[in-house]
């Protein structure tokens, strides 16, 4: 994980009063302080902040007595938290088995020729960002995509992108 | 909390039903919301007061119905009536015509777009072979609503169980019924409670597992959100037999319906102390706490599940000690999985004797499929043990759509196989499924026709399980990324004969020397289209074809 200088403000320390650190607080307080609690916590950072900022996980790491390096390895072990601020719009393809029987593939080859991002990416302008799901449990609807936590249902190549320029605007 | 208020609860939600011309349920399932269930209950409820028929018909939402691609579906409890693809819009004709005027509306009827003209939701095929146990309350109550659930013999088990049978007899019932766990490996769920109730400790804990890893299975999370309550009624009974206090429900972080419902569940049993202190007046005490998972699919392995739950990397150990000697901070733990606990109420409510009476000696009762892919009706569906494939698929499923070829039906998601069209008439049981290379699993169950390439599905779950290795052991961690890099190789028609020994010779290596059951299975896939479709592997490497023309041979020139 490379950080650039945009993220610099992520190594000041936290402030005890910024209200979505004294959330933060509070929870590892209801949870007594227990290291196994280092998980949930992390949910409801990441859901406050939208990703997982260097000087929150250090944060909590202190408040659970849990070394750096243990939060990290924790971090960057699940999918599901990250460590780079998210894109304005989320558009997660899932490639789940049956999205993938009925074409998710094509979806994704798709954006990459038009939007030139691939899972993992965001367009430069950082309006929109491209993930891969492994499974949405929506296989009934495959091909699923779900863009801005709306699910469009048995998607198109064309439907998505069109989805898409709607959210990046006519300027790209 | 005793059996009298048990009684009382559950008479007065059926006398509120009663007092009732007709019940409204809107199916409030995923699949359902994501095609716009919300909006279909508002509008339905709307159009409700409007006609004035509020005191007469309750509108409610309520879980999974099964037939996932056909949603949003409403259905007319007092007739049995389902109606499909509902749109918002359509809330107010279907109020006006069905419940005013006691007419149909036919061209929203379930399944009539293909020709089907059954009134009564059971009559229809899709409904009529299927048994339902694990699923006998989702699409009838309202998942958020304990009192729905009481009123359909909720708790019961749980009373009988607490005032009436001690430890030994709720584990010889458990035996006697046969059940095994559902999670995919079958091992009885009787002789694992036995284990956990043997060892000694101060501390013991229950956990579900709830980390519905496969890729196309949604099982779990359709029982989850559609009846929360009866997986908190077997955790407790589970709870009470092997001598735990704590459980723990472990649900994937991708599933937050299912989170918010069992939450709500667990929430409003505390309040009527069906869990918490001295449930059902006696010395048993009970909680169960909500672990939301971050997305790892090592996490369905028990070891790893564990680690999570202590809010550890999800990397497994070896076993022995199993978990029913040192699980959860090192204490006997029992875990099941979610449609394991699923089973366990009506068992003990209704008997051992009875739960065999359903599907065959050694593989009782009933099994939850997702089914997914190239077939007709997908979506979910209960059927009992035994059952042929033919019949799942074809009876139930509806077949392949577009006049296409049946392939191959792929079970148990990247540590499964494929069955092809020569054994469609295997009886689905844990050992004929095996016996073809396949297993059980969880209850994902993908259709392929003629349009999919088996070599790139090998190198689909290859891949798979390549991204989700942990990475502890070298078995894993290295092996998978060879397979995948061999198998990519043959996709790209850069395979040569060589290629394919050498990927026969590196399978069982994999398979056998990995720590977990991620390791061990992954070779799986690939194993199993090799025995079935060598001839399309040999299409790759010597005519540099795809039959199935998925991949692109002739135009890739790198290895991807």
């Amino acid at each position: 994980m490379s950080f650039t200088f945009q993220h610099a403000a992520q190594f000041t320390e936290v402030q005890a009063s910024d209200p979505r650190i004294a959330k933060i607080g509070a929870a590892i307080r209801q949870y007594q302080r227990r290291q196994d609690s280092l998980i949930q916590i992390l949910h409801l950072a990441q859901e406050i902040f939208g990703y997982l900022p260097v000087n929150v996980l250090r944060y909590i790491g202190r408040e659970l007595k849990i070394p750096p390096s243990r939060v990290y390895g924790v971090v960057t072990f699940y999918h599901f938290f990250s460590l780079k601020p998210k894109a304005e719009h989320s558009v997660v393809v899932c490639t789940g088995t049956a999205c993938y029987v009925k074409g998710a593939q094509s979806i994704l080859d798709h954006l990459e020729r038009k939007f030139g991002i691939r899972p993992g990416m965001v367009t430069p302008d950082n309006k929109v960002g491209l993930e891969q799901a492994r499974c949405l449990g929506a296989c009934g609807l495959a091909p699923a995509v779900v863009i801005d936590d709306k699910v469009v249902a048995k998607a198109t190549p064309e439907e998505i992108s069109a989805m898409i320029q709607n959210k990046v605007g006519a300027a790209s | 909390m005793n059996l009298e208020k048990l009684n009382e609860i559950a008479q007065a939600a059926r006398r509120k039903r009663a007092g009732l011309k007709n019940k409204v349920c809107v199916c409030a399932g995923a699949g359902c919301l994501s095609s716009g269930a919300l909006e279909v209950l508002d509008a339905t409820q709307k159009a409700v007061r409007e006609a004035g028929l509020e005191k007469d018909v309750q509108v409610v939402p309520v879980g999974c119905m099964g037939a996932c691609n056909q949603g949003p579906l409403v259905k007319m409890e007092a007739e049995d009536t389902v109606y499909q693809k509902v749109a918002a819009g359509r809330a107010g004709q279907i109020v006006e015509k069905h419940l005013r005027n006691r007419s149909l509306v036919d061209d929203l009827l379930l399944f009539s777009d293909s020709g089907a003209k059954e009134k009564a939701s059971r009559e229809l095929p899709f409904y009529k072979r299927q048994v339902k146990v694990v699923l006998e309350n989702c699409g009838e109550i309202n998942p958020e609503e304990i009192e729905d659930y009481i009123a359909h013999d909720g708790y019961r088990a749980l009373e009988k169980v607490l005032t009436s049978m001690s430890r030994e007899e709720v584990i010889g019932e458990l035996k006697e019924s046969g059940l095994r766990g559902r999670g995919g490996a079958g091992f009885p769920a009787g002789l694992k409670w036995e284990m956990v109730y043997k060892y000694v400790s101060d501390e013991k804990y229950v956990i579900c597992n709830g980390d519905e890893g496969d890729p196309g299975a949604f099982m779990d999370r359709s029982v989850l959100e559609g009846d929360p309550h009866r997986i908190l009624e077997g955790m407790a009974i589970a709870g009470y037999a092997v001598g735990a206090n704590k459980g723990y429900a472990y649900v994937r972080g991708e599933y937050p319906l299912a989170i918010k419902r069992l939450e709500i569940a667990i929430k409003q049993a505390k309040k009527l102390g069906l869990l918490g202190q001295r449930i059902f007046e006696t010395d048993f005490n009970f909680d169960v706490e909500v672990r939301i998972g971050a997305g790892a699919f090592v996490c369905g392995e028990e070891t790893a599940l564990i680690a999570s739950i202590e809010g550890k990397r999800g990397v497994p150990r070896p076993r022995p000690p199993y978990p029913a000697e040192s699980g959860l901070r090192g204490k006997p733990t029992l875990i099941n999985n979610v449609e394991t606990f699923a089973n366990i109420a009506p068992v003990l409510r209704r008997g051992a004797d009875w739960f065999k009476s359903i599907g065959t000696p050694k593989s009782p009762g009933t099994k939850v499929f997702a089914l997914a892919g190239k077939i007709a009706n997908t979506g979910l569906i209960e059927v009992p043990m035994g059952m042929t494939l033919r019949e799942i698929l074809f009876d139930i499923g509806g077949g392949i759509p577009g006049g296409k070829r049946f392939k191959a039906a792929q079970t148990g998601g990247p540590s499964g196989g494929c069955i092809p069209e020569q054994h469609l008439d295997v009886r689905v049981d844990y050992e004929s499924l095996v016996g073809l290379g396949s297993i059980m699993g969880s209850g994902g169950l993908i259709v392929m026709d003629e349009s999919s390439c088996m070599v790139d599905v090998a190198r689909y779950f290859t891949e798979f399980c390549m991204d989700e290795s942990c990475g502890k052991c070298i078995p894993c961690r290295v092996g998978t990324t060879q397979l995948h890099h061999l198998l990519s190789k043959i996709c790209n028609g850069q395979g040569t004969m060589q290629d394919l020994e050498l990927l026969e010779e590196l399978a069982p290596y994999v398979k056998e020397a990995s720590l977990c059951g991620l390791g061990q299975n992954a070779p799986n896939p690939l194993i199993s289209t090799l025995r079935y479709f060598r001839d399309e592997y040999l299409a790759h490497i010597v005519d540099k074809k795809c039959p199935a023309g998925v991949c692109k041979t002739a135009s890739l020139t790198g290895v991807r």
